[in-house]
C-alpha cells in the first residue's frame, strides 16, 4: 500500500495543480493577513476565503483525480491487491497532497500572524474541511461512471454546502421564527460541515457577543468540554461516512 | 501644603476668625465625634492619619472637615460612614470605607442631606455600599474623589455617585470602578460632569433618568456592564466623551431612550456590541462623533424621529446602522461609511451616488435574531452585495444623499 501512496503522491507532485493551489493559499494569506490592520480581522477575511476555496478545490481535485487515474486503477485490480487497499491509498494520498498544500499556503502565515487558539482552531477546521470534501468526492466519483455526470455532482454538492444550506437555513429561521429554535438550529448546523466550521471559529472570537441569545446558546454548547467532542466526533464522522460508504461500492463495483 | 484648594479654604477659615480643631492619636482630642461635639459654625476640623471606628459620624454645622495624610474613616460594615447635614460643608482629603448595606436606608460613604454648597473632593472611597450619595442637594461639588467598590452582583451594591433630585451639581474629575451605577442622576438638573472616569461598573458607567438640562463632558465610560444610559429626558449635551468597550448581549456604547433635543458631539464609539442605540428619541443633533468597530454603529428603532445624524465617522462597524421598522423619520446626511463603494467625479469630496447604509442582512437579523447563525456566511455577503445594487426589501428612504469620500479628521 505504502508503494501505491508512493505512486500517486509522485503522480499528484507532477500534476502541478495542487502545487498551485498552495501558491494561491499562501496569496491568499499572506494579503489578508497583511492588509488587515489585527489579526482578528485577518482570521475573519482568511475564514471565508477558506470555507469557500478550500472545499471547492478539494472536492474537484479530488473527483476529477479519480476519473483520470480510472485506467491505472484497473491496472491495480489486475495485480494481486486488495480492492480496499486501493481505494484507501487513493484516498489518503489525495488526503495527504491537499492537507500539505493548505498546511503550507495558509498554515505558515495563519501560525505567524495568529499563533492562539483561534488560529490552532482555523487550521484544525481547515485539515478536516478538506478531508471532508476529498472524503465526498470520493463518494460522487464512485457514484456513476460518466465523469461529466460526476464533476457535476461534485460541483452541485460544493454549491450546496458552500451556499444553498445557508439559504435553507435562512428560509427555515424565517418559516419557524415563532419557535425556539436556537437549540434545533445546533442540531441543523452539524448538517454542514462548513456551517459547523464557521460558528465554531466565530464563537472562539469576540464576535460572539453580537451574536446574542443564538450566539449565547451556541457557546453554552460548542463550548464546553462535551459540545467540543461532539462537534469533533461529528466532523469525523463527516470524514468517515462518505469514505466508507464510497469504499463499500467500490469493493462491489463490477468494474 | 501641596494642595493650593486645602491652602485656601485654611486661609479663609483664619480669616473668617473660625477655630481649628486638630484630631489624632498625638493630639488631646483623640476622636472626630468629641471634636465635632465642640466645634461650632466655622470652624475647621483636622483630622490627622490614622484609623477612626466610631459608627456615623455627623456633620451638623457648617464646618471644613479636612483630612491630613489619608486619615481612614471606618463604618465597619454596618455604619453609614459620614452624615453631612449642613450647608457649606467641606470634605477632603479622607479614606473612607466600609460602610454598612442595607436597601432600605442605603447608606453611602458619604451621605448629603438636603443641603447646599457641599464640596466633597480628594477623598478615597473603598468599599461603601453608595460612595457618595447626594439627596436633595443644591450646588454642590465633588471632585477628585477616587471610588473604588467591589461589588459583584447589582442588589448587593450602590452606586458610585447618586445624586437624587438635586440641582447645579457639579461632578468633576472622580474616578469610578466596581460599583453598579458610576454615575447615577435621578431628577437632577442643571448639572455638569466632567472628566470623570466610570470604569467597570457592573450595570451603567452613567445613568441618566428624568434628569433636564445637564451636560456631559470628556468622560471616559469603558467596560461597563450595560455601558451608558440616558433615559426620559430633554436637553442633554453630550461632548467630547469616549464610550468603549461594553461587550454583551445587552450593552450599549449609549443607550438613549425617550429623549428629546438634545446634542451628541465629537464623541467616539469604539469597540461596543451596539454604539448608539436610541428608542423613542426626538429631535437630537448627533454630529462630529467616531463609531469604530462596533458590532452596530447605530441602531435606531422606528420609534425616534426628527433625529439628525451629520458629519460623523463610521468605520469598521459590522453593522453601520439597524432599525427595526421601514418607517424613517431621521436624516443622515455628509457621514463618512468605510463601506461605502461609489464614486466622486466632480471632486467636491462627496459621493455621487447616495448611499445606503442599512444593509440587508441587519434587517434580517432585526426581524430573526437566530439567522445570526448566518453571520458572516457567503450567502448572506451575496444577498447583501444584490441588496447594495437594487434595494428591494429595505427601505429606500434610509439614505445618505451626500456620503463623504473621506473620514472627517476627528
Amino acid at each position: 500500500m505504502n508503494r501505491i501512496i508512493k505512486f500517486i503522491l509522485l503522480d499528484i507532485v507532477k500534476n502541478k495543480v495542487v502545487l498551485l493551489y498552495t501558491i494561491l493559499l499562501a496569496a491568499f494569506s499572506w494579503s489578508a493577513f497583511g492588509l488587515e490592520d489585527n489579526s482578528t480581522k485577518g482570521i475573519l477575511t482568511l475564514l471565508n476565503i477558506i470555507l469557500l476555496t478550500v472545499p471547492l478545490v478539494a472536492i474537484l481535485f479530488a473527483t476529477i483525480y479519480i476519473y483520470n487515474s480510472a485506467e491505472f486503477i484497473e491496472l491495480l485490480l489486475g495485480q494481486p491487491i486488495k480492492r480496499s487497499k486501493i481505494w484507501c491509498a487513493l484516498f489518503l494520498s489525495l488526503c495527504f497532497s491537499l492537507l500539505f498544500a493548505f498546511l503550507i499556503g495558509a498554515g505558515i502565515p495563519i501560525l505567524i500572524y495568529a499563533p492562539n487558539d483561534v488560529g490552532l482552531m482555523m487550521l484544525i477546521l481547515g485539515s478536516f474541511i478538506t478531508v471532508i470534501f476529498v472524503s465526498i468526492a470520493f463518494l460522487s466519483a464512485i457514484a456513476t461512471r460518466d465523469k461529466a455526470k460526476g464533476i457535476g455532482i461534485s460541483m452541485m454538492l460544493w454549491l450546496y454546502f458552500a451556499l444553498l444550506f445557508d439559504g435553507l437555513i435562512l428560509f427555515l429561521t424565517f418559516q419557524f421564527s415563532e419557535y425556539p429554535i436556537e437549540k434545533m438550529m445546533i442540531g441543523v448546523s452539524m448538517l454542514s460541515p462548513i456551517d459547523m466550521a464557521r460558528i465554531m471559529i466565530l464563537l472562539k472570537l469576540d464576535v460572539s457577543a453580537m451574536m446574542g441569545y443564538t450566539g449565547a446558546v451556541f457557546k453554552e454548547f460548542f463550548g464546553t468540554v462535551l459540545g467540543t467532542i461532539v462537534s469533533i466526533a461529528i466532523l469525523f464522522l463527516w470524514m468517515w461516512i462518505p469514505f466508507f460508504w464510497s469504499l463499500f461500492k467500490f469493493k462491489h463495483k463490477d468494474l | 501644603m501641596k494642595n493650593p484648594l486645602l491652602f485656601f479654604l485654611i486661609f479663609i477659615s483664619i480669616l473668617s476668625e473660625g477655630r481649628t480643631i486638630r484630631v489624632g492619636p498625638t493630639h488631646e482630642i483623640k476622636q472626630i465625634k468629641p471634636a465635632l461635639s465642640l466645634s461650632s459654625q466655622g470652624d475647621t476640623i483636622i483630622v490627622e492619619a490614622g484609623l477612626y471606628q466610631e459608627g456615623n459620624i455627623v456633620i451638623n454645622q457648617s464646618i471644613v472637615f479636612l483630612g491630613v495624610g489619608m486619615p481612614i474613616i471606618d463604618g465597619e460594615k454596618i455604619y453609614e460612614v459620614l452624615s453631612i447635614k449642613a450647608n457649606n460643608v467641606v470634605v477632603s482629603g479622607f479614606t473612607i470605607q466600609h460602610s454598612g448595606i442595607a436597601t432600605m436606608d442605603d447608606p453611602g460613604g458619604i451621605k448629603v442631606y438636603y443641603s447646599n454648597h457641599v464640596t466633597v473632593s480628594d477623598n478615597y472611597l473603598y468599599d461603601n455600599f453608595f460612595g457618595v450619595y447626594m439627596l436633595c442637594c443644591k450646588n454642590c461639588l465633588i471632585k477628585n474623589n477616587k471610588i473604588v467598590a467591589l461589588g459583584k452582583e447589582e442588589q448587593m451594591i450602590g452606586n458610585g455617585i447618586h445624586c437624587w433630585k438635586s440641582d447645579s451639581m457639579l461632578i468633576i474629575a472622580n474616578n469610578i470602578s466596581g460599583h453598579r451605577d458610576g454615575i447615577y442622576f435621578e431628577f437632577v438638573t442643571h448639572s455638569v460632569i466632567w472628566r470623570n472616569i466610570s470604569t467597570y461598573n457592573i450595570r451603567y458607567g452613567l445613568h441618566f433618568m428624568f434628569s433636564n438640562d445637564d451636560s456631559y463632558f470628556t468622560n471616559l465610560f469603558r467596560g461597563n456592564g450595560a455601558g451608558v444610559a440616558v433615559m426620559f429626558t430633554s436637553r442633554v449635551i453630550m461632548i467630547n466623551n469616549t464610550f468603549e468597550e461594553n461587550w454583551g448581549d445587552a450593552a450599549y456604547g449609549l443607550l438613549l431612550k425617550e429623549i428629546s433635543d438634545s446634542y451628541i458631539y465629537g464623541n467616539h464609539f469604539v469597540k461596543n456590541t451596539s454604539g448608539i442605540y436610541m428608542e423613542g428619541t426626538n429631535r437630537i443633533y448627533i454630529s462630529m462623533n467616531v463609531l469604530q468597530s462596533n458590532g452596530w454603529g447605530m441602531k435606531i428603532q422606528a420609534s425616534c424621529m426628527d433625529n439628525t445624524i451629520t458629519n460623523n465617522n463610521f468605520v469598521s462597524n459590522t453593522f453601520d446602522i439597524s432599525t427595526n421598522g421601514s418607517l424613517v423619520l431621521n436624516t443622515f446626511n455628509e457621514n463618512y461609511w468605510d463601506k461605502y463603494e461609489g464614486y466622486d467625479l466632480n471632486r467636491d469630496q462627496t459621493g455621487d451616488i447616495p448611499y445606503h447604509p442599512l444593509s440587508l442582512f441587519s434587517v434580517i437579523i432585526e426581524k430573526n435574531p437566530p439567522a445570526m447563525l448566518l453571520y458572516r456566511s457567503s450567502m448572506v455577503m451575496l444577498l447583501d452585495k444584490s441588496e447594495k445594487v437594487l434595494p428591494s426589501l429595505t427601505p429606500d428612504n434610509f439614505i445618505d444623499h451626500k456620503p463623504r469620500m473621506h473620514a472627517l479628521p476627528l
